[in-house]
């Protein structure tokens, strides 16, 4: 039956609607107990593949990639990153690789969005007070934070997850300012306010936004200078990287109350959180969860699908890495 | 000679000052007053005016016992199922509350609970505030996506449209009940549904925005909690009375509910317990208009009907009308 279809060899569990089509259209090799498999194991269940479909947690070294069988024509990975993958020893065997950008960005946003409105509102600490059985009264004085609508957001890095948070943010009248590399064609900045000088920038800024790549170039970027410049009673939301953030000056000027509150999603030296963070009541904390829904999640399954789908029909796939 | 005021409760330095420098005012430093308090101190201080709150209830019998140099009683709040506004009209009492100022502040922090809720905010927050130091997989504690999700909003007055107006920019696509249609500039494209039932179906998240007393009671009841869509979400900033909370927590303990976002409860602040211990819910201490700027508005336009009815002219919010 299946000696028509290609093999496809999926090396962990992914999400069922992802293992729906992968059977669906190949004679599918599946991991349905989720076990992590060692070198050897993928070799095994690669024997006689077109296609291996991986993921962040297998390592395909030059050694493991010179030793696949000859009928492989494509690795895609469940990731955007491609750090687990020996490229260059793909390359050098003519094997496609392909990966997931852009189906996070959404989800992400998302989280940004969150992080800033629950950053503003005080909703972290509502959530405790509560939690705890000590609410004791309604006060017009009681939680009282930051009104989000009609205020300035500026936005660092202006890729497509800073798009669509900007996009998000419109629907709430925030007026949107960025610092990217160069300036958007102005049918996707959509209105937004390009800053040459990071000075005008960080003073336009009441709330920030940083959804900058990580890299040399942001390294510790929003440092004690940097948020000296920001507006007294600024709301600072990171979901890009935690490297380009100064912990110490971002936790000093949170208890000095020169910003008012930050949402983080990212950290230096994660799951590891800079201790300063945690007895701070205005910092509302997330575990690097910004892709974490199913949809994201079947997402990415489908557009790894997709690159093997091309590949193996002879098209170049719409997102290759080699 | 200053107009006399009286306070019933703590409110924002910028409205308490307004008072002392507009009237002879005492000003409560309290969260709200009893009857018996609200009538001693009205008419010992020989109020003509009195400027309250929800947690000072204005039943039918106080009303009546009121004593009749109290020409106005402006509540600060846009909710008023804490006046007798029939018995105010029959003693010829103004009333009045605060409508419009607090939309967008409540439109706000109705997305940000349901970005809470469909992201799971409490359970990651609590992750990080007990350390966090564990790796996830890649389908541990995913969350709901809400862009391209439905959102139902049962009462489509200005907070609802305030609220389809940010859910837009997520590329959410709207469906409403409300007793009478909207005229399509103010539908925006929303879809109308004749019932609360058929909202309640067609929806992937329902936001509750109508108002509270005896004609809203539980509308939101078993039926329709159980006509929602399997892992489907509930967001209530609107009024406790507005849901069934034993019919809530046992939809939200079977999982029938994805989660829900609560910022106002029955018995406020004496809330059910059993919510807090449901890992399913994001909680909030009854702050949709907690910021400065919106509370300093709200208490600033309780005044202007206090100095509307002292000037001889009608209270433009008043409660009712000749």
């Amino acid at each position: 039956m299946s000696g028509d279809r290609p093999v496809l060899f999926v090396t962990r569990r992914l999400p069922a609607a992802v293992e729906a089509r992968a059977a669906r259209d190949y004679a599918a090799r599946l991991n349905p107990a989720d076990r992590k498999l060692a070198a050897a194991e993928i070799l095994a269940g690669a024997e006689g593949a077109a296609a291996i479909l991986c993921c962040p947690a297998d390592r395909l070294d030059a050694a493991l990639i010179a030793a696949l069988p000859a009928s492989l024509r494509v690795i895609a990975t469940f990731s955007v990153g491609t750090d687990h993958i020996d490229l260059a020893a793909a390359a050098a065997r003519g094997l496609a690789v392909c990966n997931t950008p852009d189906v996070l960005s959404v989800a992400t946003a998302e989280i940004a969005m969150l992080l800033l409105l629950a950053a503003a509102r005080r909703a972290g600490e509502g959530e405790r007070l509560v939690r705890a059985g000590r609410w004791s009264g309604w006060a017009p004085t009681q939680l009282v934070g930051r009104g989000v609508s009609g205020r300035r957001l500026g936005i660092l890095g202006m890729g497509r997850i800073g798009r669509e948070l900007a996009a998000m943010a419109r629907g709430f009248g925030m007026e949107i300012h960025y610092r990217n590399r160069s300036r958007l064609p102005a049918a996707l900045a959509a209105g937004a306010i390009f800053h040459e000088d990071e000075d005008t920038f960080l003073a336009a800024s009441e709330f920030l936004s940083l959804n900058a790549p990580g890299g040399a170039g942001t390294r510790q970027w929003l440092n004690a200078a940097r948020i000296a410049r920001l507006p007294r009673g600024a709301v600072v939301v990171n979901t890009g990287r935690g490297t380009s953030v100064e912990d110490a000056a971002l936790a000093a000027a949170l208890a000095s109350g020169h910003l008012a509150a930050a949402g983080l999603d990212v950290y230096d030296g994660e799951p590891v959180v800079f201790p300063g963070y945690l007895g701070l009541e205005n910092v509302v904390l997330l575990p690097h969860l910004g892709s974490a829904t199913a949809e994201t999640r079947d997402a990415m399954g489908f557009r790894a699908l997709d690159g093997i789908d091309a590949v193996l029909a002879g098209r170049p796939p719409e997102f290759a890495v080699a | 000679m200053k107009p006399r005021l009286v306070v019933a409760q703590r409110v924002t330095e910028a409205v308490a000052a307004r008072a002392r420098a507009g009237f002879e005012a005492v000003l409560s430093e309290g969260e709200g007053m009893d009857a018996a308090a609200l009538l001693g101190v009205v008419t010992t201080h020989r109020a003509d005016a009195l400027l309250f709150g929800s947690s000072t209830p204005l039943a039918r019998e106080t009303v009546a016992r009121l004593p009749a140099h109290l020409r106005i009683a402006a509540s600060i709040g846009v909710g008023f199922d804490h006046i007798d506004v029939a018995a105010a009209r029959t003693h010829r009492l103004a009333v009045s509350n605060t409508p419009d100022v607090l939309d967008e502040c409540v439109a706000d922090f109705t997305l940000l609970l349901i970005l809470a809720a469909c992201r799971r905010a409490h359970e990651y927050e609590a992750i990080m505030r007990a350390g966090w130091r564990q790796k996830f997989l890649l389908d541990d504690l995913l969350g709901l996506r809400v862009s391209g999700r439905t959102l139902g909003i049962l009462g489509m007055g200005r907070i609802g449209r305030a609220v389809a107006a940010r859910a837009r920019g997520f590329g959410m696509p709207i469906l409403y009940h409300n007793r009478n249609r909207l005229p399509p500039e103010r539908e925006q494209g929303a879809g109308w549904c004749a019932s609360l039932g058929e909202l309640a179906e067609r929806c992937d998240i329902l936001a509750v925005h109508a108002p509270g007393g005896p004609g809203t009671e539980k509308i939101v009841d078993r039926a329709v909690l159980a006509r929602m869509k399997p892992g489907s979400v509930l967001v209530n900033v609107a009024r406790g009375s507005l849901v069934d909370e034993q019919a809530l927590l046992e939809a939200l303990g079977s999982g029938h509910l994805f989660a829900a976002g609560l910022d106002v409860f029955q018995g406020e602040p004496a809330f059910d317990l059993r919510f807090a211990a449901l890992p399913n819910v994001f909680l909030a201490p009854h702050m949709g208009s907690a910021t400065r700027e919106t509370r300093d508005a709200m208490g600033m336009r309780a005044l202007d009907n206090i100095d509307a009815v002292l000037a001889g002219r009608e209270a433009p919010d008043a409660l009712w009308r000749p």
